[in-house]
């Protein structure tokens, strides 16, 4: 058996820093013009937000899994970096504060975070969508069923990571025996009333390659997992949205180990969709980390590059004023990419 | 033997075969643009989701890459097999198809054998 992945923080490896992140991405000698540029030439630079329509919380790194592309490089040993209780109190003073009509919780497992269950309520009293970003394989854990049960009540809709929907992929990117995990959690999900068409329990699937390409059609893939999914297994879903990988921690760290980067990046950049700007999630989005820092999206999150405040410092949702927030302009690295490429993608999906 | 990595007599590449050269396969046309115009129409309808969805266009063109024995097309129907959403499993079920296939030719071509066999041996 495998022994299971240990985060690049764990390992003391140099790449746990994001400025070393950064410094290998600026590193890589593209085919044409940088992100700024290529936005330039499509008049759309700076690059300016739209209103507000998601507020994503990054609850933190503590996840049960401990997946080989995660560019949050979450896991079980990341047990310091969660938010704490006034963080969650400020967001959800937040929460009721924002014209968002979405709240994205994230992580990590942010299910594991002791103060989920209540953000949830606070966004459900509010008035709001709530997506719990979901690795499944959490709703096999100690009381899991009752878990369930709480998304389930609270209508929250489930947004479920599975990379593929056979065994060999998701077990070669997330871990030995996450593919069975997945099952039995998406079986309880189904159980539950997820799955079936009802907008009210809506269970949506979450494709990523297993490996340094792109994926092709959103709905072809759908079809796919569809079949797949129930034909295997007697699965339900309610629709699948494909992203890329985003080359950022532990997804960077295996592109290098293989020498893959640059040819990555380059798949990127070939694939650049001038299309996909205008539904870039940064535009709509605010990102929220567990230490209370606001970013334009959680890519940014973990390269560490901040919306700054008026003094240049890192913005923190204490000081936060969401109607100044609507001047700043989002701020792009070369893994811009990475959401521009082919048929676009965010944390919804393809946007092009 | 010679050394396959040195290069070919006046400067000439060393191998048929360079990786490189796929990406420039639309270059073809400058011998004749409206061929390879109608070619690549053609060839773009062919793997357009139709009755057959393009995962299952892909495992079958992967399947005849390896027969035809193109390491270009094993290449990009690699690639668009995964791109697709199809895993190693079953592409390699794909690929023990043309074997099956291509085996299963030589072994039927048996029977004329042994028809010759019965005209003109005793046994």
């Amino acid at each position: 058996m495998t022994a299971p992945l240990r985060s690049l923080s764990a390992r003391g490896a140099p790449l746990a820093d994001p400025e070393a992140q950064r410094a290998e991405l600026d590193a890589v000698r593209l085919d044409g013009p940088n992100f700024a540029a290529r936005l330039q030439a499509q008049g759309a630079w700076p690059l300016r937000r739209a209103p507000l329509g998601v507020l994503q919380l990054n609850l933190g790194k503590l996840c049960n899994m401990s997946c080989r592309h995660c560019h949050v490089d979450a896991g079980p040993d990341r047990i310091a970096e969660n938010m704490d209780g006034p963080t969650a109190d400020r967001c959800a003073e937040l929460i009721v504060e924002s014209s968002a009509h979405t709240v994205d919780l994230t992580g990590g497992a942010p299910e594991l975070n002791p103060h989920f269950r209540r953000l949830v309520q606070a966004a459900r009293a509010a008035g709001k969508h709530v997506i719990d970003r979901c690795n499944l394989s959490v709703l096999c854990l100690a009381r899991g069923a009752e878990l369930v049960d709480f998304l389930a009540e609270h209508e929250v809709e489930v947004v479920a990571s599975l990379p593929h929907p056979r065994a060999t992929n998701t077990d070669a990117q997330r871990g030995e025996g996450a593919f069975a995990r997945s099952v039995e959690g998406m079986r309880r999900l189904n159980a539950a009333g997820y799955g079936n068409g009802d907008p009210r329990r809506r269970l949506t699937l979450m494709h990523n390659p297993a490996g340094a390409f792109l994926p092709s059609g959103q709905a072809g893939l759908e079809r796919r997992y569809r079949d797949s999914l129930l034909r295997e297994h007697g699965l339900r879903f309610d629709r699948l949205i494909a992203l890329n990988n985003m080359p950022i921690a532990r997804f960077l760290e295996w592109l290098l180990e293989r020498g893959q980067l640059e040819a990555y990046m380059q798949t990127l950049t070939g694939a650049f969709n001038p299309a996909a700007i205008d539904g870039m999630m940064c535009r709509d989005t605010l990102s929220v980390s567990w230490d209370g820092r606001v970013f334009d999206c959680d890519f940014n999150q973990m390269l560490d590059i901040p919306i700054l405040n008026a003094e240049g410092a890192p913005l923190h949702v204490r000081e936060l004023r969401l109607d100044e927030l609507r001047a700043s302009a989002v701020r792009v690295g070369p893994h811009c990419f990475g959401c521009s490429a082919g048929a676009g993608s965010s944390c919804g999906g393809a946007t092009a | 033997m010679s050394d396959p990595t040195a290069a070919g007599p006046k400067g000439a590449p060393s191998t048929y075969y360079a990786p490189s050269d796929l990406p420039k396969f639309g270059q073809i046309a400058q011998g004749n643009p409206a061929l390879a115009e109608a070619f690549f129409g053609y060839y773009n309808q062919v793997f357009a989701e139709g009755a057959l969805t393009a995962r299952e266009k892909a495992l079958i063109a992967l399947a005849v890459a390896h027969t035809v024995q193109c390491p270009y097309c094993i290449d990009a129907y690699t690639s668009a097999c995964l791109e697709h959403g199809s895993d190693l499993p079953e592409m390699t079920e794909a690929l023990h198809v043309a074997t099956a296939i291509r085996g299963g030719a030589s072994l039927v071509h048996g029977v004329q054998m042994l028809e010759q066999v019965k005209r003109k041996g005793m046994a």
